[in-house]
């Protein structure tokens, strides 16, 4: 049950994006067209993923015994960085149109805050092994829901007539802010 | 200091960065694509700038598309000749001879030429200025502001603000173009870099107007149109201009304006026949 309000703590009510304004560069960047950002999407659970794992397991297991917690920055922009190449090896290869869509700011993956976010988080909560990775998955999964909510958001504007003055990102932004205020309704759920 | 807390870091962290090495190395092995091999051989023609010059979003996007045939190896103002004909001799392509091209400034009012209507105090960027009433600090609407907004955006370091005007050193010009879009008072043009004639103004304004706000400015007198056995200056809105396919740089309308409005050096005969 523990878990399972963890889960949808971070999908919902602490959304990466809506909530704690993280990774919003690919949030904006990568929301033209649906299908993109569900690829993104997908990609940033699966780095998501394995970094809240992977790094959990760095920094209990390395850092901790050793008594070198104060490099877990560096420790853990390694390992996500090491996964985003990977992910990006392994994206060019099975959907080149994926991978072309994604164009720069796949590899920007690794810069995107959201995914070292969740890893400092789930170091500072103190979470498990198990909690740390239900956290990133709940972060990614709530990262996806926003950033394709968004995208149809944005799919739609494309076809309105909207003042000049407010046309591409202007209009893109006040949508965004529009839809953090809804999320704050979520604030209530737990 | 206890020697463990040096050698430890640099353990862990050295292994950890060896480990995912080795594993993206496997991986990049395993998840090989094949990438036409050509692409890489015309971008390696290409100047590398990444100016955007052509239209695309840098040289390699411009390498991809020259190998996909959607655009002729030419497409590149930057690109010398030689190199050029490499790509199209690469390509299998025939190569259309265009003029190389160069970036000028249309504006000779320097600080003692021409006057400022006020200080101006605000962001040092031309965009910022030209839009506040007035259109920037300078006596003449239509003039150089100086500011630099062309030289932030030249990515060959042609251009240099010198006494109130910005200069572009036409060796070092690619004609990229970048330059002319980030002009607010479209000043800067691209003129063919073997005609030395060029009109150094561009202002609209009538004769005493133009007179009252900067001595080097062209006043609209038609000297220059009355001079030309070719036919090749045109007048418009009291602005000359060449027109470069008639004009055989006789020089007469740079010896007879009044104003000097209108330059041109004499070519050594060497830059003439090429």
């Amino acid at each position: 049950m523990e878990l399972f309000i963890l889960f949808l703590s971070a999908i919902l009510v602490n959304n990466f994006v809506l909530s704690r304004f993280l990774g919003i560069c690919p949030f904006l960047g990568v929301s033209k067209k649906v299908e993109t950002a569900v690829g993104m999407g997908m990609a940033v659970t699966f780095v998501m993923t394995l970094a809240s794992m992977i790094s959990y397991m760095v920094y209990n297991w390395i850092l901790v015994p050793l008594k070198i917690e104060y490099l877990y920055t560096i420790a853990f922009i390694l390992v996500i960085a090491s996964l985003v190449q990977f992910v990006e090896m392994v994206i060019q290869k099975v959907s080149p149109t994926l991978y072309q869509a994604l164009g720069v700011y796949l590899p920007l993956i690794t810069t995107n805050c959201a995914v070292l976010g969740v890893a400092v988080l789930n170091m500072n909560e103190g979470y498990n092994l198990i909690q740390s990775i239900v956290h990133g998955v709940g972060a990614a999964l709530g990262f996806t829901l926003a950033i394709v909510l968004f995208a149809g958001i944005r799919e739609r504007i494309e076809n309105n007539n909207i003042l000049t003055a407010f046309q591409g990102f202007p209009i893109a932004l006040i949508t965004a802010g529009l839809m953090s205020i809804a999320f704050l309704g979520f604030q209530g759920l737990l | 200091m206890d020697i463990t807390s040096i050698v430890y870091p640099v353990i862990s962290i050295g292994g950890l960065g060896i480990l995912f090495g080795a594993g993206l190395g496997y991986a990049s092995k395993k998840f090989a694509v094949e990438v036409d091999e050509r692409i890489p051989k015309v971008r390696e023609l290409l100047p590398g700038a990444n100016c955007g010059g052509c239209g695309f979003a840098g040289c390699d996007a411009f390498a991809k598309a020259v190998v996909e045939g959607t655009v002729s190896p030419s497409g590149c103002s930057v690109n010398t000749m030689e190199s050029t004909e490499a790509i199209a001799a690469f390509m299998g392509l025939k190569v259309e001879q265009t003029e190389k091209k160069v970036a000028v400034v249309k504006c000779k009012g320097t600080c003692d030429k021409s006057k400022n209507k006020y200080e101006y105090y605000g962001i040092t960027d031309c965009r910022d200025a030209a839009l506040i009433p007035g259109g920037g600090a300078k006596s003449c609407s239509y003039g150089c502001l100086g500011l630099g907004s062309c030289k932030k955006v030249c990515p060959f370091g042609a251009i240099k603000i010198e006494d109130g005007i910005a200069v572009i050193d036409e060796e070092k010009c690619t004609a990229c173009g970048n330059c002319v879009k980030a002009c607010p008072k479209a000043v800067i043009e691209l003129v063919p870099v073997t005609k030395q004639v060029r009109v150094l103004c561009n202002s609209l304004d009538k004769g005493k107007e133009v007179k009252e706000s900067c001595s080097v400015g062209c006043i609209g007198c038609r000297m220059c149109v009355k001079v030309c056995e070719y036919g090749a200056m045109d007048f418009e809105n009291n602005l000359a201009h060449v027109n470069y396919e008639k004009c055989t740089q006789c020089m007469a309308c740079v010896k007879k304006c009044p104003t000097k409005a209108i330059c041109g050096e004499i070519l050594s005969e060497e830059v003439q026949a090429s």
